[in-house]
This record gives C-alpha cells, structure tokens and sequence, in this order.
C-alpha cells in the first residue's frame, strides 16, 4: 500500500465545491407547506410511483439518467398532513417563493456577485427517485463572485431539496421542496485543507444571514476533483465539515491508484474478454449460499488484471469494489474476484476448477456474479464497461461518500442534457430597487471582534454567542440594559452547562430566558440561581412556579433577620474567626435565602452584623 | 406576452452582459425584451437583449426524423386517432410553455412499450389544445374513427386533451356505434417529464383497445399510484380535478372496468359492453345551435334571451332540478316557441326530479324533459346528436329520456 500523496501541486490537484444549505423559510420553495421536518412514523398515507427518462428538448438523453433507467423500480412515498399535492406532483407549482429568493440575493450580494436580470425556474433531470416529478427544479440567480481568500464563487443557485430516502425505493416527502441554496466555486482549491477552509468560509457566510436552517444533513457539500491526467469526480453529500479534506486525500490517493494500475495494465498488455462464461453448474454444491442458490451464475476472464483487481486504491476500496459499484446498477449484490478468493465459503478447489473452465492464465482475474439471468447479463456488461475504462484511468464519475471518507461510484456525470425550462413557473426579474433594498448582515466573523471590543468576551465565548441560535436574543437583551456578562451566561455559558448535564435546553424558548434575566434584574432573583431556574423551566414549569419554589421573595429586613440569626448560632466561630468569618458563612446564609438574594447583598449583610457582633 | 422581432436567432452564441461580468450562451428566444440565453451549465436566464453581443452563428444541425418504429404483423391492429393534448406534448421554446406539437407517429416513440401490444396505425386528425374543440371536430372524428373501424381497425385510442375529453368521448358514443373498443386517453401530467402519466395510461389505453369490451371509454388513472387505471364508459365520465392523475371519475355508476399496471390485466365488469355485441353505424348529425347553461341564484331571465333561435338548452339546476320561478316564466315562452329543454343537476351526483317541489312541477308544466341522472355535459351532447337525428320533437323527447348507450342507468346504485 502506497502513502497517501502529499504534494498535491506537483500533482495537479484541482478542487471546487458546491454547497448546498436549507434555508429555513416559512413555506417551501414552490408550495405553501411549511419546511418541517416530520417523522416517518407520523405519515399520512402513501402512494407508487414508477420514473423513467425523456429527452431533453435537444433530444438527448442524459447518460446519468440513462443509467438510473437500467432498472425498472418502484417508488414508495410517504406524505404528510405537512405536505400537499405539489410534493405529490398532482399540482403545478406555486411562484417561487421571493423569501427564499431574498436570503439567495443576500448571500449573492455579500459575496460581491451580479444578480441575474431575470432568474428562470428549470428542470434537473433526476430519476433516482427523490424527486416525485423526476426533476428538481433550480434556478441560476446570481453570477461571480469572491470571497476574502482569494477563492471565486462561480454562481449560486436557488434549487428545491430533495425527498428524504428512507431506505432503498422509499422517500419521506417532508423535505421535498424545502428552499436549497447552492454555492459552486471555481475549480480554484489546490490543496485539501483550503477545500475544508473554503466550505468552512462559505458555511459562516451563510450562518451571518441567520436564515438557515441548523442541525445534521442542513448543510451538503459536494466536492469535485481531479488530478493531472486524471478525471474530474463529483462526490456527492458530504455532511461533516471535518471530513472534506479526508475526502479530498482519498480521492487524490485513488485516483494516483488508478493511474499506476493503468499504466500496469498497458505494461502488461492486458484485455477484457467480451463474452462471458456460465459457471453455473461448478457451484451447485458450493459452501457459498448465495453461490449455491444462485439461478445463473456468468464469469468473465480478465486477461492479464491479476492482483490488480484486489489491489487497494482507497482505504476500504479496490478496483474490485468499482467494478462492483457498476455491477449493482443491475440489481445484483456485487460480485467476487479471483484476487479475493477463496474466500466467503468457496473453496481453493473451486476457484481452480474455475479458473480452468475460463482458461485462466496465472495472470488473470476472474470475476463472477450469481443472479437471475438477465441480472447477470446486465452486471457482465456493466463489469466489462469498467475493466475497460481501467486503461483510460479516472472515469467522470458522480460518487457517493463512505464512512470517514472513501466514496463508491454512483452515476456518470450528468451533463447539460438533463436540464430543460420549467414551463410552470413564470420567470422573475431582479430589479435594481431589489437589489438596493437587500439588507446585508453582520458577518459572524465581524460579529466576534465587536463582541470582543464591547463585551470583552474573550474570543471563544464571543464565537460561541456569535454563531449562536441565540445571539439575536442575547443582543436584545444586552440593549435593554441587561449586563452582557449575565446575558452572556444566560443565553451561552449556562445553557451549554445545563445540556451536558442533560437539561432539555431546546425546549426554553429565548423569551422565557429573557424573563428570567429581568426577574433577576428585578431583583425577584439572585444570579446565582439561574442555572436552577432554566431548569425548571426546561422542566416544563413557567417563571412563577419557578420563582416561587426557587427564589422565594426575601425582603432586605427578612434577610437581616437571618444573617442575624446565622451569626448569633455560630456566635463561638465569629469571635474566633472575626471578620474573615463572613466568608464560610455565605454558602449557610446563601441556603436559606434559596437564591432569592443575589450574593453581593448577602455578603454586605454578613461582613454589617459581623462588624456589629465583634463591635468594631 | 409580446414577441418582438430579435436581432439574434435560435442557436446564435452570444456574450452577455451581467453587472460587473460577463457570460457566454445560446441564444433560445426573446420575449418581453429579454433575451432567454442557455449558458454551457444548461441553465436559462434573462437578460436584456441590448446586454446580448453576437460571437458567432453556428450552423444549424437539422436533427433526423425519427425512424418508423418497427411493428408486429401478428398483433391486432389498433388505430391511434391523434388530437393533441397533454399526452402528445413538448416544449415551445418560443413561449416557453408546453404545447401539444407531437404527430401520432411520435406517441410510438414516445410510449415504446406499445409496440409490443398492438400494430399500430396512426392518425393525426387535429392538433389542438381540448379548449378548442369543436362539435365539427366532433364529426370529424366520427367520421375517421367509423372508417378505422370499418377497414379493419380491432380497437381504436383517441389521444385528447384531458379538459374536454369527457365531452368528446360522450360525443362520439352517441354518434359511433361500435362493435370494437374506442379508447379516449390523455394524460394529467405533461409528457416531458419523467413522471408523466402518459405512459401508464397509454399503456393501459391500448390494452383495452384489444380487450372484450365494445363501446366507448375513458382510461385514465385511477387513483394516485401508479397501479390501477380505470375503464370509464365515455358518457357517465366527468374530469373532476385540475391537474390529479385521478381526475376522470365516474358518475351514478362504477367504472366499467379496469387495468391493473404494470401487469396490463384487463377486468371487464358485467356492465361492460362486450366486442361485437354491436353492428359499425355511423350516425354524425348534430344540432350545434345547443347550450348548457348553469343556473344560480339570482340568475336574470333576460340571459335566456341570447338564446333566441337556440334549438335546445341543458339546464344545469340545483338539487333536484330547480332554477327560479322568475327564470320559468322565460322558459315557458322558449319552449313554446319550438326549444327543448333539458334540466339536469349540478350536483352531478343523483338524479332529477321535478315532482317534489312546486317549482319542479312548474318546470315540468311547461314541458321541461327530466334528464334523469344524466350529467349536465352529456345531456348537452345527446342533445346536440338527438336533435340532430329525431324526426320529430316528440320522438326527441323519447330519445332524451331513454338510455341510448349508458348515459342514463333506471337504477341509482352509485
């Protein structure tokens, strides 16, 4: 196994990426349902549907969709009493939803791009199922632009999410139509760090708008590749931030692989058979159960590929697993390769006994699917397609990502072809007036220094409130004259202790944070009893309850009362101890006025009738 | 919409013009003074054609007709009557909008699986948008259909426009009589995209273009899934949905059968007219000078006087069949002068009677027929082929209230 590659210049690494983030809206891009995410289990009915390709108004047929037809499937989709008869594709859609529109003109605009004079809605051929129309619909708003790092944003677009799969055929219809923006970059990025640095750039403009949506699978970043000589590779949907430059070595590293296992092959003057072979009958006591069960088994002889097919070009990943991915396309579960076996219940005999039915050299490779007979046809030639494009090196691929990284083939990269006019929604222009009028936000990278200058928050807890659902809050709260600190610990610092130990923080609502700050401004509570106020809060009780149980009143001479109580009992200890006795008896007094009394009241009292006792 | 002459034309490689920057694409069209551009991505946008520069004309590729699809000379023949509409449709890049452009060759294409259930013979009789049909298209097409069947044709599909297919499937009921099965087919969702259903139910239009049944039929979709169509007899069918799969529903009876899918099985029920149960006539006179017209209330009687010289009017009334008593008054003076009326009711659902209310009575006095259960548009046209057929207003008036092809069931079961 070779290192992974690190001089990404001298290997022509070229990267872009293409970000797509839900916007979180009140309804969704061409409805007017809400843009809520449901539970499978909370479905309303059903119903089926079968895809299949058209050509576009140029006549052809995308290669991408052409593929996904190789299959005949039944789509299953669950709706909602949140969803409606667009998502069914039962209606024509409503006009582009302007709210989703104004959050993509404001990214636009903060990134110094060209609106597009008159955005029009087109149709993206997509039949994998997520789409009940077959397309999605997404349009090109916004031409141009740059960011600080030098990396240029080629074009933003306005596209409606997809559905939600479930599982395999099954798509959950809640989050079909919900308003995606799409960032694309040039293919400007050299190295896998500045990949990771330009998404996580992109993500806080996007986060400064405060009109995203939050939480796993909100955000995708989708990152093309390509090295010299090798091809350009999209790989799709990739959620965690942390793992783009994961993505991008590895796909370096395979792409390296499969260059030198081409160049292998032409050494060897290898070939790929064309016809294949029916091997059924050598399985028919085989220990493998799917090889024994199988109605046909076909294998195809691989001239000259021995070693190379179980050879690992990703972590996880062998040309095997490529030609596999292909051979899925049909329906089957994958295939076995004479460099991997014996193995999974066949035998060194039977491999032999194969090998000698193909006429297989010591150099060669055989590979073998078990399925139905019209499967196994579809998956040899799909096999055979890829042994092939083996000498050709990258195939222009769409890929999916793997856990921690890795990425199985998907489709072809689509091209133009699958796009055509969406003749249902009315084109929109940009005036000048709507552009004037956008009102850009604060970045949240500026948003930290100010917080820094005017709250002297160190810079950690300044990023945590900036980036914060919350911050909107916080700054209300700071300019009707709450104290940053203490609004800093209530909307940041406290809530974040109160979730790790468990407290449903989600379910307290900023207002009720809100009246827990002025109750304690009020003086009804002490500071120190917030965290156990949010509590009870997220505990389901209102202020009241929780003030009353909490903070019970204490009026100054009740407190007098019993810090004149607490010293008289601990009369022997405060002669000893004199004034310094005020400390140790805080956390006693402290107690019984069950942060109803903030603690610097306390401690005057204390250190007055100490002072009193002792007569000093 | 307005389309001004452009300077550029479709396919011309432009550069344009976009604030700071600038983009190259294909020239599509103009409309409103913006030029529709398809950048290399495939994406259209507008932007004002004075923004636009020409970079280079490319020659223009004529594309290949597409071949005749090859056909099995075993398989029965089945003519496809071409009218236009949603299942025949494809995009106008001049409007931007869907039009129904397709010959009826290109169904074939369009719908591959076809060619393996029948020998197909193709007719493009109009290309019309369904709100454009005419009751002389109406003849037209009986005409054709007749001569279809008469050379031969085992089954024939008429392709239509979904908004007024009802009409013209009731229409031709009356005016064919049929031996052999004529399938009214369209589609809901337009054919350019993957989804459409113009596939399924073309699919199960030619299946039950080569099954037993004998009469005129509507399949369509029969609920929201891709997996029942139903067989609707051409004169109890009502389109009841803007834009659902599912629009096309029977009235005051069931379907006459269905189509499972993707298994193309065809269900006939009993009350399915069966092939050769009846002789090919031809009967295509229709009285055009006929209207619907819906009452409501507060309805002026002095509408009626547009229809002076009207030979026939389907009242469609309230509840049982009802319009004011200011409105009879009018009425009586029409029939009087030589009208037959007609009430049906806009309920669609259940069947007239005039002899509960006063009003009713009233209606019936001055010689209004009952049109039973039959649904308001179908009374219009059989009104249309009896007055165009009847030898007298007396025998008219039989043939109004006697069932002539289903349109009327003596029993309410649905």
């Amino acid at each position: 196994m070779t290192q992974l590659p690190t001089d990404y210049e001298g290997l022509g690494l070229i990267a872009g990426l293409e970000i797509h983030q839900q916007l979180n809206t009140k309804t969704k891009l061409f409805c007017r349902c809400p843009t809520t995410i449901r539970e499978a289990d909370e479905a309303s009915g059903e119903f089926f549907r079968y895809l299949r390709a058209t050509r576009s108004e140029l006549g052809e047929l995308d290669r991408a969709a052409e593929e996904e037809m190789m299959q005949v499937r039944r789509f299953r989709y669950l709706q909602y009493d949140s969803t409606c008869l667009v998502e069914n594709d039962e209606e024509p859609p409503t006009p582009l939803n302007r709210e989703a529109l104004d959050i993509v003109l404001t990214i636009a605009k903060l990134t110094g791009m060209s609106p597009v004079p008159e955005i029009h809605t087109m149709r993206k051929l997509v039949i994998d199922g997520s789409n009940t129309s077959g397309f999605q619909r997404t349009a090109l708003v916004a031409l141009h632009g740059h960011l600080p790092s030098g990396s240029i944003i080629e074009t933003v677009c306005l596209e409606e999410e997809a559905a939600q799969r479930l599982e395999d055929a099954t798509f959950s219809l809640d989050r079909l139509g919900i308003p995606l923006i799409e960032i694309t970059t040039a293919p400007c990025l050299h190295t896998p760090e500045a990949v990771q640095e330009t998404a996580a750039l992109i993500g806080m403009y996007l986060r400064s708008t405060g009109r995203v949506k939050r939480g796993i699978g909100t955000i995708r970043q989708d990152v093309n590749v390509s090295i010299r000589d090798g091809g350009r590779v999209e790989i799709k949907g990739v959620q965690e931030l942390d793992l783009l430059a994961e993505v991008v070595r590895r796909e370096v590293r395979r792409q390296v692989e499969l260059l030198a296992i081409r160049d292998e092959l032409i050494a060897r003057g290898a070939t790929v058979e064309t016809e294949p072979v029916d091997v059924t009958h050598l399985f028919k006591e085989s220990g493998s159960k799917i090889l024994k069960k199988a109605k046909k088994i076909l294998a195809i002889r691989l001239n000259g590929f021995a070693g190379l097919v179980g050879r690992e070009i990703q972590p996880g990943r062998r040309l095997g697993s490529e030609m596999s991915d292909y051979a899925k396309k049909c329906g089957v579960g994958g295939l076995f390769h004479t460099d991997e076996l014996p193995a999974y219940g066949v035998t060194e005999e039977e491999v032999k006994t194969l090998k000698s039915a193909l006429s297989a050299k010591v150099d060669d490779c055989v590979i073998i699917v078990a399925d139905t007979p019209e499967k196994c046809r579809c998956a040899i030639k799909q096999i055979i397609r890829r042994a092939n494009l083996a000498f050709e090196g990258i195939p222009k691929e769409t890929r999916k990502m793997l856990d921690e990284g890795s990425t199985a083939y998907m489709r072809p990269l689509p091209g133009a072809a699958r796009m055509y006019p969406e003749t249902d929604v009315l084109p929109v222009r940009i005036t000048n007036e709507d552009w004037e009028k956008l009102n850009l936000p604060e970045l949240l990278i500026d948003k930290i220094e100010r917080y820094m200058r005017d709250y002297r928050f160190d810079r950690e807890v300044a990023r945590q409130i900036a980036y914060s659902e919350r911050s909107l809050a916080f700054e209300e709260a700071v300019t009707a004259g709450i104290k940053a600190s203490i609004a800093e610990r209530a909307f940041n610092s406290t809530l974040r202790e109160l979730s790790r130990d468990g407290v449903n923080v989600d379910a307290v609502s900023d207002v009720s944070i809100r009246n827990v700050l002025n109750a304690i401004q009020e003086g009804k509570a002490a500071k120190e009893a917030m965290p156990s106020l949010l509590t009870a809060i997220a505990e389901g009780k209102n202020l009241e309850e929780a003030l009353s149980t909490l903070a019970p009143a204490v009026s100054a001479s009740d407190l007098d009362g019993i810090v004149k109580r607490v010293v008289e009992e601990r009369i022997g200890f405060v002669r000893e101890k004199g004034a310094s006795a005020a400390g140790p008896l805080m956390g006693v007094v402290m107690k019984e006025v069950r942060g109803s009394v903030d603690g610097k009241a306390v401690s005057q009292a204390l250190q007055a009738a100490i002072a009193k006792v002792l007569n000093v | 919409m307005s389309t001004k002459e452009s300077t550029f034309v479709t396919g011309d490689l432009v550069n344009c013009r976009i604030g700071e920057s600038k983009t190259e694409g294909s020239f599509i069209t103009c409309r409103d003074g913006m030029a529709v551009v398809k950048l290399e991505s495939g994406y259209n946008i507008g932007v004002p054609e004075g923004d636009c520069s020409l970079i280079s004309r490319p020659e223009i590729m004529e594309s290949a007709e597409p071949a005749e699809a090859e056909q099995n000379q075993n398989l029965p023949q089945v003519t496809i009557v071409s009218t236009g509409g949603t299942i025949a449709s494809k995009i106008d890049y001049r409007t931007g909008a869907v039009t129904s452009q397709f010959r009826a060759t290109d169904i074939l294409h369009a719908i591959p699986g076809l060619a393996s259930i029948a020998r197909f013979r193709a007719i493009q009789l109009c290309n019309i948008l369904s709100e454009n049909m005419t009751p002389a298209i109406w003849q037209q097409l009986a005409r054709a259909i007749y001569e279809e069947i008469k050379g031969g044709a085992e089954g024939v599909i008429v392709t239509h426009g979904t908004d007024t297919m009802a009409y013209s499937a009731a229409a031709i009921s009356f005016m064919v009589q049929t031996p052999v099965p004529i399938i009214f087919v369209g589609s809901q969702r337009s054919a350019d995209r993957p989804s459409s259903d113009n596939l399924m139910n073309g699919l199960c239009a030619a299946k039950t273009a080569i099954s037993e049944l004998g009469e005129v039929a509507v399949v369509m979709h029969a609920n929201t899934s891709d997996d029942i169509c139903a067989i609707h007899r051409g004169t109890r069918v009502r389109k009841m949905h803007t834009s659902r799969r599912d629009a096309f529903q029977s009235h005051g009876t069931h379907p006459i059968g269905i189509v499972a899918y993707p298994d193309l099985t065809v269900s006939l029920s009993p009350e399915a007219m069966k092939r050769g149960s009846r002789s090919l006539t031809l009967a295509d006179n229709l009285e055009e000078q006929c209207a619907l017209i819906t009452y409501y209330p507060g309805m002026d009687p002095a509408i009626l006087s547009a229809y002076t010289g009207y030979k026939g009017i389907v009242l469609s009334g309230t509840g049982l069949g009802h319009v004011s008593s200011r409105f009879i008054e009018r009425l009586s003076d029409l029939i009087r002068d030589g009208m037959t009326v007609v009430m049906t009711s806009q309920c669609l659902n259940g069947r007239v009677c005039d002899r509960v209310y006063d009003t009713g009575r009233d209606l019936l006095s001055i010689g209004v027929i009952e049109g039973e259960d039959m649904l308001p548009e179908a009374a219009l046209v059989k009104l249309m082929w009896v007055l165009g057929n009847a030898t007298s207003p007396e025998q008219a008036r039989e043939m109004i209230q006697e069932s002539l092809v289903g349109e009327i069931d003596r029993r309410s079961v649905a």
